[in-house]
């Protein structure tokens, strides 16, 4: 802006820096505490400057939980949480591609049929379905495995929708300049569709990873075993009972354990689909 | 190379929805044949039938002595440039000529003098490592025709290749397009709107209407006697003028109307445009009714003469005339050419 009005400035920096004081401050809160002994948390106030028990504190969480708590290890969950996490937007991209692939580019019976049935699922997500989703589960004994994990949360029309959406843009010449070049149509979506998808691609699995990796509900009734906990899973459990009853200070650990996969993802694919973004293919 | 049969071919979408109404053609190997016609004329799904992009609903398309109406494009033996060039846009410049021959297996070895060979012709070898989007236009053009060229096919299609590009690359590339028909001498169709165009490249010409073949012949044939008021009233421009007389048409080229006496005039107008355009002027009239009744205005035949630049033509009435060896006749019922 051209405009000069210093009190405008003034005032728009005090907004901003309030925001970024509302959101960064319990992530402040989360560390400290994160690295203070079991008493010193219990201070009231709690000090809010580092402590020197970091190293300690995450050997502790990564190697055997807590001590009053849940004793499952923490590495364990950040396992678990990165398979369901991967998982998740591996199987929904290549799943939901496929699918989008289908439907934009053949033209069979009762197509926009199973369009319209793959677009109504968006409106079901897991919280609707979850008491048949866990029948079914349970029944085919998939309880405590990474399968009955992340197969009913790969089922997506979201992402299918992208990718119709994305191959609908594609201009029809290009399907059909590989035509007469000889391709076949799976050698057109390979040599292609896949690496104009690209970009879309990415995107999706930023949003489907943080999707995974954030999952509660469903991971809570399926992984009732310890070694199948998720780390999300794995706070929760380790929340026993009354508030002098839990070692915060691990709890918080797990905490901050629990939020770097997303946030490094995020940082480092940022770029990529920034870079998509501008760098348009068509 | 290979000669091209069209016989009777029609495509309907449905029952009552047919496009094409049996166009027939034989065109002889090595020959440039341009699709001229209106937007929705049916010029594009033609050749989108002998590139086997549409279905054949009936009639017969034969390549190189092949009935190819069952055949998938790339059994078809050609080569199509797309309008918008439908250039690979993540592929570099060689991998998009080169992408039809790896698909065909050729050699990486072969690929490559291909593809050199190509880019020499078309002057890309600058650019054979950059990506589509990196390229002008003209550029891009070139790449797509080049895509064209390394498959070595016995039959060139193009879709109104040139319509995407500035009018002054457009005379360039049209240019171009001939020398390189003349280098290679592959059979060419060539669909296009515009009429410059297939008056300068075509051998033949097909001049299409309404899913019809009007007229069929060489751009001076068709420019000279016209089959149809259709094609009158296409080629030329201004186009040829038609007047109403005795129940039929008299069409006469705006070039072959001279002023004169009044005397001497075989035609008179009442003038409300000039255009001046240097080489020549432009002079667009209504005819003037003989019994000065005030006829309306709608209903008189809009006429339009070319007369030499230095013509100082002004508005008023004109008076003009012709010789009798370029007056054409059409029926008005069927639009059809009477010949005398």
């Amino acid at each position: 802006m051209v405009e000069n009005r210093p009190w405008l400035t003034v005032f728009s920096h005090v907004v901003l820096l309030a925001g970024v004081a509302a959101v960064a401050f319990p992530l402040y809160v989360t560390f400290v505490a994160s690295t203070l002994s079991l008493q010193e948390v219990m201070q009231v106030p709690m000090s809010l400057v580092p402590g020197d028990h970091l190293v300690e504190n995450y050997s502790q969480v990564l190697g055997a939980g807590t001590h009053s708590g849940s004793k499952a290890a923490v590495s364990q969950m950040l396992i678990n949480s990165t398979v369901m996490a991967l998982a998740i937007p591996l199987g929904k991209i290549v799943i939901s591609i496929i699918a989008s692939f289908a439907i934009v580019y053949f033209r069979f019976p009762l197509r926009m049929f199973f369009f319209w049935m793959i677009f109504v699922t968006l409106m079901l997500p897991v919280e609707v379905r979850i008491i048949p989703t866990l029948q079914v589960i349970t029944d085919l004994k998939l309880n405590n495995t990474y399968a009955g994990l992340t197969i009913p949360l790969i089922a997506s029309a979201t992402a299918t929708f992208l990718f119709r959406q994305f191959f609908m843009t594609v201009p029809d010449e290009l399907a059909e300049a590989a035509r007469v070049d000889g391709a076949s149509p799976m050698r057109f979506f390979w040599d292609v569709l896949m690496p104009l998808s690209k970009t879309t691609m990415a995107a999706l699995f930023v949003i489907q990873f943080i999707y995974g990796w954030n999952q509660y509900l469903w991971p809570l009734l399926v992984a009732t075993d310890e070694s199948m906990y998720t780390a999300v899973i794995g706070i929760k459990r380790m929340i026993v009972g009354s508030d002098a009853a839990n070692e915060w200070n691990l709890i918080m650990a797990t905490a901050i354990l629990a939020m770097l996969p997303p946030a490094i993802v995020v940082v480092l694919m940022q770029k990529w689909f920034v870079k998509g973004l501008v760098e348009t293919e068509k | 190379m290979a000669a091209v049969q069209l016989k009777d071919v029609r495509k309907s979408y449905t029952a009552d929805l047919q496009v094409i109404h049996g166009v027939s053609m034989d065109i002889r190997d090595g020959e440039f044949i341009v699709i001229l016609g209106p937007s929705g004329c049916g010029k594009s799904t033609l050749l989108r039938m002998v590139a086997g992009l549409e279905t054949i609903t009936a009639g017969e398309i034969a390549i190189g002595g092949r009935v190819v109406n069952n055949l998938e494009p790339k059994d078809r033996d050609i080569a199509m440039v797309f309008q918008n060039y439908a250039l690979y846009p993540h592929m570099t410049v060689f991998d998009n000529m080169a992408y039809g021959l790896r698909i065909r297996g050729f050699s990486a070895a072969e690929i490559s003098s291909r593809v050199n060979k190509a880019a020499e012709i078309l002057e890309l070898k600058k650019f054979l490592d950059r990506k589509p989007r990196a390229l002008s236009g003209g550029q891009r053009q070139r790449v797509a025709m080049g895509r064209a060229i390394v498959r070595e096919p016995q039959v060139f299609l193009f879709d109104e290749p040139l319509s995407n590009l500035d009018a002054k690359l457009r005379v360039t590339m049209r240019g171009e397009l001939a020398a390189l028909h003349r280098r290679l001498g592959t059979t060419s169709l060539f669909v296009t709107h515009d009429q410059v165009e297939a008056m300068t490249l075509a051998q033949r010409m097909i001049v299409m209407n309404a899913g019809r073949a009007e007229q069929i012949g060489a751009p001076l044939e068709v420019y000279a006697r016209p089959a149809s008021v259709f094609v009158a009233g296409f080629i030329g421009s201004p186009p040829m003028n038609l007047i109403p007389r005795d129940g039929r048409l008299l069409g006469i080229r705006p070039e072959h109307l001279e002023p004169c006496a009044v005397s001497e005039a075989m035609l008179s107008i009442e003038v409300d445009l000039i255009e001046p355009l240097g080489a020549d002027t432009l002079v667009y009239g209504h005819e003037e009714t003989p019994g000065g009744k005030a006829a309306d205005i709608a209903s008189m035949a809009r006429i339009a003469a070319r007369l030499p630049g230095e013509a100082a033509a002004k508005p008023g009435k004109l008076s003009l005339r012709y010789r009798r060896e370029h007056v054409h006749w059409f029926d008005p019922a069927s639009g059809k050419r009477i010949d005398a």
